[in-house]
């Protein structure tokens, strides 16, 4: 990485872009400019041949405890409708590459919709995950109300949305919130282990696999289905492709190039 | 800090309630002061084990009998004030003794039980006295007695709530150790301190392990086991143990 960052610390690990939030002194609050850089981070990842896996987590005691609050206090309707920031996060949910989460300690508010920007989520088994955001007379504005619904559906996303109330990642977990949890103290090394066994897929297949769970969120299951479809077609076309039948047929490892 | 005494000494926190003339009732301020004080010991690097005892003749009697009112929720007295002070025990990694100096009477009890350890004074004595008023054990008594005492003897000690004499409580496998009123001060610091000096953290994992053990399949409990040793398997106390046992000395273990 030639960038260097503010408010995140990026390290290639392997085959695996490591993100980290770096403002521990305020428990990594997200502001603007943490986004756009966690953006800007993100698609460079994304660009680069070498980094086929992205993990993001948050330096110091929490992954995030929420939004900046001070920058928006005294913004206004037409300020924030002019500034238009939540363009950068619907580009962080436009990454190709697969987005793992490593939560540990809280995340919560804008925290918590970052945190359901990425593909998969392994959490720490204290880690608490919340919407805050009622509580200050606003609600979540970078996708709160709409994924964690998808996620969770209506019952449980209307409960913890209006309540604010914290949600332990035992709970989180039973909802399917997130995918695994272990101990703090192992959690990024176990995500790192995951990340980097999804690095050796077939880095096309992994990607075509991604765009493919994606649309079922958005897609009615028609669409989808024929969305699906064209992308086990596209495989087709790989080396990839050509390379992992004839390594199983030949009962060998196959030899992923990306192409 | 106004109904309780916080102490360090020798990597040893001592937390003493100290409400003597009402036998160490609790009031709000007593839970709150509690749950700081826990607090405080979990957070400090330098302590290494964590004694709650009691100033006086009596441990705890259990909730000020005084402050219970017609009006009042129990069930909200429990969430705002007994809830937070037990999460907080329950987070803590430390070791934790309940030295029980005297009578632990209902939520005294209670605190007693989510104590790691319970060693007692021959003059100490537990009892349930909930249903005495009517009232069912709380503050988490039930769930760790059952754990301690099986079900059976779970139920006749909650239903009948007789007094249990610190001998007895040991026969049935709720405390740890008896000792003679006339040691006990010293008796206290040397287990404590015993407790200070071993591999703190594996301590802490076998605290968190066990916890675990009840409420996971067998599958998911080895993983834990893994996830614990691997965890373990790096703390400098781990080095120095096997490199004392080479050695064929005395290791001196530091907690990290």
């Amino acid at each position: 990485m030639s960038k260097s960052y503010e408010t995140i610390e990026t390290t290639l690990r392997g085959k695996v872009g490591h993100i980290e939030l770096n403002r521990p002194k305020v428990l990594n609050a997200l502001n603007r400019k943490m986004v756009s850089e966690i953006l800007s981070a993100m698609e460079e990842y994304d660009r680069d041949e070498n980094v086929k896996v992205i993990i993001l987590s948050g330096k110091g005691r929490v992954f995030a405890a929420g939004a900046d609050i001070d920058e928006m206090m005294n913004a206004s309707a037409i300020d924030l409708e002019k500034l238009n920031q939540f363009t950068d996060w619907d580009r962080i949910t436009w990454i190709k590459k697969p987005v793992i989460g490593a939560i540990h300690g809280l995340a919560l508010g804008g925290a918590f919709e970052l945190a359901l920007c990425c593909d998969m989520l392994f959490a720490s088994e204290h880690a608490e995950f919340g919407f805050p955001e009622v509580n200050l007379g606003i609600m979540p504005g970078a996708g709160g109300t709409q994924r964690l619904t998808k996620l969770v559906g209506k019952a449980k996303a209307m409960e913890w949305i209006m309540s604010g109330n914290r949600i332990t990642a035992t709970e989180a977990q039973q909802h399917g919130v997130i995918n695994r949890v272990f101990a703090e103290e192992v959690l990024f090394e176990e995500t790192l282990k995951f990340a980097s066994k999804i690095a050796e897929q077939a880095p096309l297949a992994v990607r075509l696999i991604k765009e493919s769970v994606l649309k079922a969120v958005d897609y009615s299951l028609y669409e989808g289905m024929q969305f699906e479809r064209k992308n086990f077609y596209l495989l087709f076309a790989s080396q990839d492709q050509k390379e992992g039948m004839r390594a199983f047929k030949e009962k060998r490892n196959p030899d992923f190039k990306g192409r | 800090m106004q109904t309780i005494i916080y102490e360090v000494e020798s990597k040893v926190a001592y937390i003493k309630l100290n409400r003597p003339e009402k036998l160490n009732a609790f009031t709000q301020q007593v839970n709150k002061e509690i749950t700081m004080a826990v607090k405080a010991a979990s957070r400090d690097e330098a302590v290494r084990a964590i004694v709650i005892t009691g100033e006086g003749r009596a441990f705890c009697s259990g909730e000020d009998l005084s402050g219970v009112t017609d009006e009042m929720d129990h069930g909200e007295v429990l969430r705002k004030r007994y809830t937070p002070m037990l999460l907080e025990i329950d987070r803590c990694e430390k070791p934790i003794i309940a030295a029980v100096n005297g009578v632990a009477a209902g939520a005294g009890m209670s605190l007693a039980l989510a104590a790691d350890f319970r060693i007692a004074s021959e003059k100490a004595s537990f009892i349930e006295a909930f249903i005495h008023v009517g009232l069912v054990p709380d503050a988490g008594n039930l769930y760790h007695l059952t754990r301690m005492v099986g079900h059976a003897k779970a139920m006749e000690l909650a239903v009948f709530g007789e007094k249990l004499t610190a001998h007895k409580a040991k026969e049935i496998g709720i405390v740890n150790e008896v000792y003679h009123a006339a040691e006990w001060e010293e008796s206290v610091t040397a287990y404590a301190e015993r407790l200070a000096n071993m591999p703190t953290k594996a301590i802490g994992l076998i605290k968190r392990n066990l916890k675990a053990s009840w409420n996971n399949s067998y599958e998911d409990f080895l993983e834990r086991d893994a996830q614990a040793q691997r965890i373990a398997g790096q703390t400098k106390d781990h080095s120095e143990g096997v490199a004392a046992f080479l050695e064929k000395r005395k290791a001196s273990f530091s907690g990290s």
